[in-house]
């Protein structure tokens, strides 16, 4: 690490700021819509919990929190694309 | 600066865009087989794209004094269909010899399906039966930490494949460390949307050391920055890293590990 507490916010704060905000936007935005949520919503509201609390595995721990628990392989592919969580029904 | 852009996928990209990374001091840049973002029908098509990636590609590089370098196979995202699979495995071998040649790349799992891993299997047998190396593209998103364990175990189940001739790419925070305890380097993408931004991919540098790593653009025709080795680099030095541990990364390192193959040479 070659900054400072003081050095790392000088150089990201305002980054960092820009994009919370745009994230407490985008579920005020979410919150304005009518009609029903997905899977995604709850997945990215128990992401926002582990933003809490001290450590440096606060990335890690979001991307655990979207990712697919299982190990074995699917019976087959549903299509090609990911959506960024892991749907429910796969449980 | 120099810089190597071990990822690029060049066929979806302007001429403007060699122009670009030549002037911010790219030397070389490879260029795996991928999904053309549409299934293509048959081998032939196949066929096609590798004349493209060994014949045509590497004309338009050295156009801007860049040396091309390129991967074959079929990509996980159209590895469902066998009989497709298995016919285009039979004719990457009539490539193989050519001089921009790397290795098998990039293969691995996009959904990790039964016939995914069954094709990854596949193209690691070819690739440990022809001495080749391996550039491995790990899935997407809420696929990828499952996703990369499964690689790792086909990997590590094959008793003639070398770890570090292996580059897994596209590793994020929570694949990293799995990467490099099994003996194979990591590949970072840098993206606007997905996958690593470049001040993680500078995180994961101070956090888990520079050997073994390098950073790509992986630029293709979605949402992706050629120049982001560069532009990654600047921020580091911004950080106030010295300039020998910003060329390991983004030329010493992608050297290193190309070089296992005799054909890379600048």
């Amino acid at each position: 690490m070659t900054m400072t507490r003081q050095q790392v916010l000088d150089q990201y704060f305002m980054d960092a700021r820009h994009k919370l905000i745009d994230l407490a936007a985008f579920l005020d935005r979410v919150e304005r819509a009518e009609g029903d949520a997905d899977f995604r919503l709850d997945a990215f509201r128990e992401a926002l919990k582990k933003l809490g609390g001290d450590g440096t595995e606060h990335a890690r721990d979001v991307l655990m929190a979207f990712s697919d628990p299982t190990e074995e392989p699917i019976a087959a592919a549903p299509g090609k694309g990911a959506c960024g969580a892991w749907p429910p029904q796969d449980n | 600066m120099k810089f190597i852009e071990p990822h690029a996928h060049m066929v979806s990209r302007t001429t403007d865009d060699y122009a670009d990374l030549a002037t911010a001091g790219c030397v070389a840049l490879c260029e795996p087989a991928f999904w053309a973002g549409f299934d293509r029908s048959s081998a032939d098509g196949f066929r096609d794209y590798f004349r493209q990636l060994t014949e045509y590609e590497p004309r338009r590089a050295a156009m801007y004094g860049i040396r091309h370098f390129t991967w074959l196979c079929i990509n996980p995202k159209e590895s469902e269909d066998l009989s497709l699979a298995a016919d285009v495995l039979s004719i990457i071998p009539e490539f193989m010899d050519n001089p921009n040649v790397l290795g098998i790349g990039e293969i691995g799992l996009n959904k990790n399906s039964r016939n995914e891993l069954k094709v990854l299997e596949q193209h690691v047998d070819l690739a440990a039966s022809h001495d080749q190396l391996i550039l491995v593209h790990t899935p997407h998103l809420e696929d990828k930490h499952k996703g990369t364990r499964l690689i790792l175990d086909v990997l590590k189940n094959d008793s003639r494949i070398k770890p570090e001739r292996v580059m897994i790419d596209h590793v994020e925070e929570h694949t990293i460390g799995m990467v490099l305890d099994a003996g194979h380097w990591g590949g970072m993408t840098l993206y606007p949307e997905s996958k690593c931004s470049p001040a993680r991919a500078i995180d994961m540098i101070e956090r888990f050391g520079s050997e073994r790593l390098w950073w790509d653009a992986a630029c293709d025709w979605g949402p992706s920055v050629p120049l982001a080795v560069p532009r990654t680099a600047v921020e580091m030095r911004k950080r106030g890293h010295d300039e020998a541990l910003i060329t390991k990364v983004i030329y010493e390192n992608p050297q290193q590990f190309l070089s296992q193959c005799d054909r890379f040479k600048l």
